[in-house]
């Protein structure tokens, strides 16, 4: 009896296609997606990409820049534009840079550090590094900082030798030959003394962390997911409101709408104009919200909020459309917009930041219409960059939107005529 | 000039032939019944009226007028009633209606004076308020005829409209029908119940495989398929005995256990002949009709089949 109401329910479940890629695809499909992101595609960790600007100029910045150019784990960028490869970075355009969000963080090589890299127990005369970070990736400038400790030390052995023998006769009283013999005691009287523990803290090199972005807001994050999490969202609601359509071809409504005087173009472009609308109120709410409950500064960007919202209601309205002229069933709307919308969300950086994942999904990720979406928005509240600069994630979201309707009302014509 | 001419419609989805050669014509003002089983061709022959099927060949005319497939300004005079409750159940009455009447081109106070006249002749005037999915089963087919109507068309194609309508519904219906037939309307009514082609029914064009297989009144239909004779049917309470039985037999009577049944040219003699051997064999007479041949008796006729297999 048992295995006789088991096998109904696996006979259930053979015949309901929407349920078997539910059970079946979408978890492959998630795992894939997150292993490519987090496993990095069976590279070790994702490299932290860094842009480099030499203020010294002197042989000891350029054997520094040549080791942090062989870690592994860092992507160094010396130059703006790599088909100038001549004109190099400077304090100015690594900054700028860094705010156009092309790197998390800078790393600028002050003036003077050739003639002092190291000073074991610190000064504030001396020449600091300044990381320009973008606090929006928090781990990147931490990363970068460590790693320009490890590099100053390991990378300039003539340096470390001759701040060694400044050391040295600052704690020995001078290299005599009765000293010498007392070096050794005396490495160990400094191994324990507090200026050591002082090296050992970090301090060889002063750096100095600078935030360029998002150090005025009250909580930087929350510009960035209220764009991911409200793009992602609209998404699911336009595919759950184009199913609307679906349920008029099942009730026969649809019939009767097309015995009207209504197109199937009039009803595809009333219903996308209802979506649209959907769209603009759920984004305005959930920035509304953001900047009553979180201090999201909606106020002082309001004007390309709605350039953004707008664009990015033309693209999800549009593909909520598509994805219910591609489906049969309210059944396969549901598979397939869970499926498609998850996939979307999580490659275009909806789920966290597309500055976490490998370099290729990075890029991938940017065929992809939300990734438009919420960059644009980025660029409108993180970045506070000029209106102008949304021009281009504006058309691309409209193309997305244009070709998205022009593929569903082709898919919509096998209701309009048998 | 029809209202409606349909002439050579060839229709085949893949290698299954939905209309085969359908001709057809619906008169003025009058209400054509087109009977069928289910998957006969009915609805797709709706669907080719309304312009949503493209037919292989074979053409529509309304009002003169070719009409080829689509939305287009000719089918402005042809009003749809779908099988299905095509309405948006959570909206009220008056809102399904308004919703309708403007896909139909209606506005202001045409709209209004366009959904009370509805309202009334539904007889929904006093349930505008409520939401759709809340009505019973008859109301919601009445409110579903309704905004079929709203912008007046002079020809309406209903496809099964009572379906699972009680028989009081059902006849509230047939008044609202009849009504818009007085109104001038011309009707195409499919059904594959009998009983309502017969009560409403002008002509009827009986249909089956995709084929006009007959045409005409349903007086028409009988007399051309199964011609004046009438059935008589008598049930004896148990089976004749073997003497009874053979006579009866010789008077062409065919029996099923107690049920003996005579198809006679004259009735009133065969029924006076039939009495005769009952009394002579002593046979108890539990029952004795005579039944006028149906629209089931002439599909059954013509196909072989009954019409409800």
């Amino acid at each position: 009896m048992i295995t006789s109401v088991a096998r109904t329910s696996w006979l259930n479940l053979r015949r309901d296609r929407a349920a078997m890629v539910l059970s079946f695809v979408v978890p492959l499909v998630f795992f894939s997606i997150f292993a490519g992101i987090f496993g990095g595609q069976r590279n070790s960790t994702s490299k932290v990409r860094v842009a480099v600007a030499d203020e010294d100029r002197s042989p000891e910045s350029k054997n520094l820049i040549d080791a942090l150019a062989r870690e592994s784990s860092l992507d160094v960028r010396l130059v703006p534009d790599a088909k100038q490869p001549a004109v190099r970075f400077d304090a100015k355009s690594v900054e700028e840079y860094v705010r156009k969000g092309s790197a998390p963080a800078a790393i600028v090589i002050p003036k003077g550090y050739g003639a002092a890299p190291i000073q074991f127990s610190g000064s504030s005369n001396a020449p600091h590094f300044k990381i320009l970070a973008d606090s929006s990736d928090p781990v990147a400038s931490n990363v970068i900082s460590g790693m320009l400790q490890k590099v100053v030390m390991t990378s300039s052995p003539t340096s470390m030798m001759r701040a060694g023998t400044r050391e040295l006769d600052r704690w020995s009283g001078g290299l005599t030959v009765q000293q010498k013999s007392a070096l050794d005691q005396n490495i160990s009287t400094f191994e324990k003394s507090p200026a050591a523990k002082k090296a050992g803290g970090g301090t060889l090199v002063g750096i100095d962390v600078v935030d360029v972005l998002g150090k005025s807001k009250k909580n930087p994050v929350i510009a960035f997911y209220a764009a991911g999490i409200g793009v992602m969202f609209l998404l699911f609601t336009a595919t759950n409101a184009g199913g609307a359509l679906l349920e008029e071809a099942e009730s026969g409504t649809l019939d009767r709408i097309l015995g009207t005087r209504v197109t199937f173009t009039h009803l595809l472009l009333g219903k996308g104009l209802y979506l649209w609308m959907l769209a603009v109120t759920q984004l305005t709410v959930m920035f509304l919200w953001g900047s009553l409950a979180f201090g999201l500064e909606l106020r002082t960007h309001l004007a390309g909020f709605a350039l953004m919202a707008a664009a990015t209601a033309v693209a999800t309205s549009a593909f909520g459309l598509l994805l219910a002229t591609l489906a049969n069933t309210r059944q396969q709307l549901g598979a397939l917009s869970t499926l498609i919308v998850l996939s979307v969300s999580a490659l275009g950086g909806s789920m966290f930041p597309r500055f976490l994942m490998p370099e290729s999904l990075q890029k991938a990720g940017l065929v992809l219409f939300n990734s438009w979406a919420i960059e644009g928005f980025t660029r409108v509240f993180w970045r506070e960059e000029p209106l102008t600069s949304l021009a281009v994630p504006i058309l691309v979201l409209v193309a997305f939107g244009i070709a998205f309707f022009a593929i569903a009302r082709r898919m919509a014509r096998r209701w309009e005529m048998a | 000039m029809q209202p409606l001419q349909i002439e050579n419609l060839v229709k085949s989805f893949g290698a299954r032939r939905a209309l085969d050669s359908v001709s057809l014509e619906l008169r003025e003002r009058e209400i054509l019944g087109l009977l069928g089983p289910n998957g006969a061709g009915k609805s797709t022959l709706v669907r080719t009226i309304m312009g949503r099927v493209s037919p292989d060949s074979g053409g529509v005319q309304i009002f003169g007028q070719a009409a080829p497939a689509g939305n287009t300004e000719s089918r402005r005079a042809v009003g749809v009633v779908p099988q299905e409750i095509a309405l948006y159940p959570l909206l009220t009455v008056h809102e399904n209606l308004g919703v309708f009447g403007r896909y139909h081109g209606l506005e202001g106070a045409a709209l209004d004076e366009s959904i009370d006249k509805a309202l009334q002749w539904a007889g929904l005037h006093d349930r505008t308020a409520d939401v759709t999915k809340t009505l019973s089963g008859g109301m919601k087919r009445r409110l579903n005829i309704a905004a079929g109507v709203l912008h007046e068309p002079r020809i309406l194609l209903l496809d099964e409209p009572t379906v699972g309508v009680d028989p009081q519904s059902r006849e509230r219906i047939y008044e609202m029908i009849e009504s818009l037939s007085e109104r001038g309307v011309s009707i195409i009514y499919t059904t594959h119940y009998m009983e309502e082609a017969e009560r409403l029914c002008d002509r009827i064009a009986i249909i089956d495989h995709g084929r006009i297989i007959a045409e005409g009144t349903q007086e028409a239909l009988v007399s051309q398929t199964i011609g004046g004779a009438r059935e008589i049917v008598l049930d004896c309470g148990t089976a004749p005995d073997d003497a009874a039985a053979a006579a009866l037999v010789a008077r062409g009577a065919s029996i099923d256990g107690a049920k003996v049944v005579i198809r006679a040219e004259k009735p009133a003699e065969a029924m006076v002949d039939i009495l005769a051997v009952a009394a002579k064999n002593a046979l108890p007479i539990h029952d004795l009709s005579m039944k006028r041949p149906t629209l089931e008796n002439v599909f059954l006729h013509l196909t072989g089949r009954e019409l409800r297999e």
